[in-house]
């Protein structure tokens, strides 16, 4: 930590706010930079396991909660959180999306899956099966949504590998860290099974929902034979034949073997109702994915003691239907009562949680949440099956969830009730740090050109000239998002836009024990960027050019085609 | 009704229904629905109708009476018990509900068309009560279905025989002990060389050589297989240690149960060379056909089918669609009948099933079959082809009570059901579908204008969407798409049905996308 004396000094300035302008929060935590203790004073704290508290002060130390209550002791190296006026909730999770997977598909390689336009010709092809892959293997933090679903107020996913009848095994994932392996909390916790077919004749096996459900029953059949073949081929090796490897099978019995919950996929009561004899015929331990007709079957669900992931994508009318194609009553009246089948399956006494299921915009989930409960789910309910519950059902409620003490600190806190959508989320921890969330800025007028791409920005410091590289993605709004990387680290960009031919993107970033804004301001040509960076009243200017840019303005002027 | 003419019926009816419903006569406020099964009352009598019984005769103003959704009396007249549902068909006609042996409808999908031998799937597992099929066949009398696989394997899937509970859910449609079956299909279908796919590598066999080599294959694998686990279970009980057991093969396991007689066989076919050619397949392996199904030249093999105890189910005057079935004729049901072999008349389409009556009355005219004669193809002789004739088929005392009523006599072109009952329960009632049909036409608008409210308010924030979503189904198929798909392999046309479209993108199920 610098003095105060060298603060006041605006060159010196200059060169901390240069050394830390590009670097992450958690790049500072591995410097011992960023603060390890904070206390939220005074805030409403809604612990989810208890009672709601007035006034109370929570504690973190060192990634966990160390304290929480009306008389509590701050420690004195604590960062200190006014909570007047403030709510304070666990982390929200997310029970089931791919946030944090990379969105290219790992290759298969050698021995990897049959993709299903290969023909498959029987089960014993394993068509559409990668369950050796995994999720705490693949965790990416290049995964722009960690940070959005991060600022919409949740800490925690369960994540999956994409893509077939046994996609890979999921993790839960906490969103933020310095590196990939930050993200995990626990794996593999569950095998979500996806009812995917081949599509078509001339697809290869399986191409009908009935041949996925074959499939599926001879590979538990095969998971669980190979255990027991190869147990006996271990105590007589001489005397009986080897019995083949086989990674679907082996990683299959793994996770049988581990209890690791099997995720169902079932909408429509035909869907619930069939998962439930599924889970009854396959002896696993499951829970089902989907649940938006569980208006009509909770007390089925409840009798066979399944919990169940309710997604939040609610159905609705396609939106360039044809209108001359007219939904019948029974799809008109599953779109009207869809949002009650939270409320349905909390009376009915089921263990279950809510899911983005597809919502791709994170604050979308809360106020799709918020459908469920004025469909008559109680909102203390709903806020359990975004946090407790969750955790509950993929067995870390140990840890995560709520808070308590020891807990990992995951917060999120707001200036009201997290239901209301005139709430905003102050700030969230993940892992006891702590991340600013904040309102994207609108951009005002449509924008003119696109910023995507690649960016080298120069600049000159105190120091001398210096380079670091803009990673930026433009929606068609022109709001602008990604990072941007120096030497000493990557920082993610909270609120970008472009406005016409003017920009402006802000990273915030601790500085001196507190957090600060740094603005990139200026105007766009079409091809390169020039303007000022400004944090806490100085600024500095830079350009900023795409690496290769004027090579590939030669090669390909539109005449050249 | 009378009062129906009035202008205050609507007033008059909610009156009688509210007193109905204090009075506690009616149960359910619900019509019955793809989610609501009617009531069951525990004791019907049907008054007043020609009963035609199939087995004994047409009594004329006669009386059903029905306990417990059995048959408990048929005669003459037979005296309201006091707390008996009382159906007065005056003018009426009832007989056994109509059994379609070849049916596609009820299911989510038909074809696993990827593979030569599909033994492995099972139609059971992927039951759709909710396919309004089922509803519109009850409106066709019919009661009972043999839900099959299709025709693209020369050994397709498992397969089952339901009853139409329209409401009930799928574990409540199979008919209980009936049999299950197996489809597998000769000539061109499982040949597939009228369907290869640029790129995609022609699936084995391309001919009918391939076919009959492709079905001897699979048993052949079957016979081996059944022979491994006895030898395990042989030596596990003599005691000897650390054996490691076959595999479990679900696609060898309904073929032992083949071997075994415990699974009955319903062959697609239409040429005598290729029927010939499974009985004696059947014969090699020691196993029975139980139907030869379209069966279209059966009319020249009737004596070897009637000697092998063979079931035909056919149709009743479809020809020349495809050239394995330029020798088609209509005669074929009364032939075949004539010469011992126990015909029903089939659908193998839901449009077609709604008049399987008819389609049995054609047979009165082509051949010369008698009224009861015609009767029976599409009533007992399913039933003993799929053995369920204990159960149902007749009017009989004992069996279960599933009828259907007409205005007409069922042989006549004029003749429309105007109930259906499974189990003594009404699943079909043309009166009351009527009188519902403005109820539910206002729900329907009442929830479009509501969703289409708070769609427009929900429009304004919508954000473009960049990311796919985990678990969510490839929209690679739209609604109505399905079926038109799976029907490919079966080579039938389409009878001259505006619905079909409709009926396809009904059946599918709301929410089923993930």
């Amino acid at each position: 930590m610098g003095s105060s004396l060298i603060l006041r000094c605006a060159s010196a300035v200059c060169v901390t706010v240069l050394l830390t302008v590009f670097c992450a929060a958690p790049t500072l935590h591995a410097q011992g930079g960023e603060p390890q203790y904070f206390a939220i004073r005074g805030a409403r704290v809604v612990p989810v396991s208890g009672a709601p508290m007035e006034n109370a002060t929570i504690v973190i130390s060192r990634g966990l909660f160390t304290a929480i209550g009306k008389d509590v002791t701050i420690p004195p190296e604590a960062w200190v959180i006014e909570g007047q006026g403030l709510t304070v909730y666990p982390g929200l999770f997310d029970s089931f999306t791919d946030v944090g997977m990379p969105t290219a598909p790992a290759t298969g390689g050698e021995g990897g899956p049959r993709r299903a336009q290969e023909g498959a010709r029987g089960p014993e092809d394993r068509p559409a099966s990668t369950p050796w892959r995994s999720a705490a293997e693949e965790a990416s933090l290049s995964d722009k949504r960690i940070e959005t679903w991060r600022s919409a107020g949740f800490t925690t996913v369960v994540s999956a590998p994409k893509g077939g009848i046994f996609p890979g095994q999921a993790a839960v994932l906490d969103l933020a860290g310095e590196r990939a392996g930050d993200l995990v909390v626990k794996s593999p916790v569950a095998i979500p099974l996806g009812f995917q077919t081949s599509g078509g004749f001339g697809g290869g096996f399986p191409n009908s929902i009935m041949g996925v459900l074959a499939y599926i029953h001879q590979v538990w059949l095969d998971a669980e034979w190979s255990t027991k073949a190869q147990a006996i081929y271990e105590k007589n090796l001489r005397s009986t034949a080897r019995p083949r490897y086989d990674r679907t099978e082996a990683a299959l019995a793994d996770a049988l073997e581990d209890h690791a919950l099997i995720l169902i996929p079932a909408n429509n009561s035909v869907q619930l109702r069939r998962a439930l004899e599924l889970a009854d015929r396959w002896h696993v331990n499951g829970a089902i994915y989907g649940g938006q007709m569980a208006y009509e079957v909770a007390p089925e669900i409840a009798a066979k003691k399944l919990p169940v992931l309710v997604s939040l994508k609610w159905p609705e009318a396609e939106k360039d239907a044809d209108p001359e194609d007219k939904p019948s009553l029974r799809t008109l009246q599953f779109r009207d009562r869809a949002p009650s089948s939270p409320a349905a399956l909390a009376k009915a006494g089921v263990k279950f949680a809510l899911y983005s299921g597809g919502i791709t915009t994170p604050k979308d989930i809360l106020k799709a949440a918020k459908k469920s409960i004025e469909a008559g789910l109680a909102p203390d309910a709903a806020l359990r099956a975004l946090t407790l519950s969750p955790a509950e059902i993929f067995g870390v409620a140990d840890r995560l969830g709520s808070i308590e003490n020891g807990k990992i600190a995951n917060l999120v806190v707001t200036d009201g009730d997290l239901f209301e959508e005139k709430t905003k989320i102050k700030l969230v921890f993940v892992d006891g740090h702590r991340f600013e969330a904040r309102e994207p800025e609108k951009p005002k007028d449509p924008p003119k050109g696109d910023l995507s791409g690649k960016w080298k920005l120069s600049y000159t410091t105190p120091d001398g000239p210096e380079e670091s590289t803009a990673d930026l993605a433009m929606e068609k709004d022109g709001t602008v998002s990604g990072t941007i990387t120096s030497k000493r680290g990557t920082a993610s960009i909270i609120s970008g836009s472009l406005s016409v031919d003017r920009f402006s993107f802000t990273l915030n970033i601790p500085l001196e024990g507190a957090p600060a804004d740094v603005t990139f301001t200026g105007t766009f040509d079409g091809t390169s960027l020039k303007g000022s960076i400004s944090v806490q009243g100085f600024s500095m200017e830079f350009n900023g050019v795409k690496p290769g840019g004027i090579s590939r303005a030669m090669v390909s002027p539109g005449g050249a085609q | 009704m009378k009062i129906a003419n009035s202008p205050n019926a609507d007033r008059l009816r909610a009156a009688l229904r509210c007193l109905l419903c204090v009075l506690g006569l009616i149960s359910r406020a619900l019509p019955a629905s793809a989610a609501n099964p009617p009531d069951a009352p525990a004791v019907i009598l049907i008054q007043n109708a020609t009963i035609m019984t199939v087995s004994h005769g047409t009594i004329e103003h006669g009386a059903i009476l029905i306990k417990d959704g059995k048959i408990a009396e048929v005669g003459q007249s037979i005296k309201a018990p006091k707390d008996a549902l009382v159906i007065d068909a005056a003018g009426q006609f009832v007989i056994p509900g109509i059994i379609d042996c070849h049916s596609h409808i009820a299911a989510e999908s038909i074809n696993e068309g990827s593979i030569s031998v599909s033994s492995i799937v099972n139609m059971a597992e992927i039951l759709n009560p909710e396919d309004i099929d089922i509803y519109r066949d009850l409106a066709g009398g019919v009661t009972s279905a043999n839900i099959l696989h299709g025709s693209a394997n020369a050994i397709g899937g498992q397969t089952l025989v339901i009853k139409l509970r329209w409401g009930q859910p799928a574990t409540k449609l199979p008919f209980e002990g009936a049999v299950p079956g197996i489809k597998f299909a000769l000539g061109e279908n499982p040949k597939r060389s009228n369907f290869s796919l640029p790129g995609q590598p022609r699936r084995y066999p391309a001919t009918r050589m391939g076919v009959e080599e492709t079905i001897r294959g699979a048993f052949s694998e079957a016979r081996d297989y059944k022979k491994a686990w006895e030898d395990y279970k042989k030596r596990d009980s003599a005691g000897e240690k650390n054996l490691i057991p076959p595999r479990r093969d679900l696609r060898l396991e309904p073929l032992v149960e083949v071997l075994e007689g415990k699974r009955y066989v319903h062959s697609h076919c239409y040429r005598e060379d290729e029927i010939l050619m499974l009985l004696r397949v059947a014969k090699e392996f020691g196993f029975k056909v139980r139907t030869f199904q379209h069966v279209l030249e059966g009319y020249k093999v009737a004596d070897e089918l009637a000697a092998a105890g063979a079931g035909a189910s056919t149709f009743s005057d479809w020809w020349a669609y495809k050239v394995e079935a330029y020798d088609a004729i209509p005669y074929n049901a009364a032939l075949m009948t004539r010469r011992g072999v126990v015909v029903s008349i089939n659908s193998d389409d839901a449009g077609e099933a709604t008049h399987l009556n008819q389609e049995a009355a054609k047979s009165m005219k082509f051949g010369g079959m008698s009224h009861d004669e015609a009767l029976k193809m599409v009533t007992l002789n399913p039933a003993m082809q799929l053995g369920i004739d204990k159960r149902v088929g007749t009017i009989d005392v004992g069996k279960d009570a599933d009828l259907a009523i007409y205005n007409h006599d069922p042989m006549s072109a004029y003749a429309v059901v105007q109930k259906t009952l499974i189990d003594g329960r009404v699943y079909f009632d043309r009166q009351r579908d009527i009188a519902e049909r403005p109820e539910r036409e206002k729900e329907k608008k009442a929830l479009s204008d509501k969703l289409k409210k708070s769609g427009e308010k929900k429009s304004e924030d919508k954000k473009p969407d960049a990311t796919v979503a985990i678990g969510q189904k490839p929209a690679e198929k739209k609604p109505g798409d399905k079926k038109a798909e799976e029907m490919k392999p079966e080579d039938k046309p389409k009878p001259p049905q505006s619905s079909s479209r409709e009926s396809a993108a009904a059946a599918l199920l709301p929410g089923g996308a993930l």
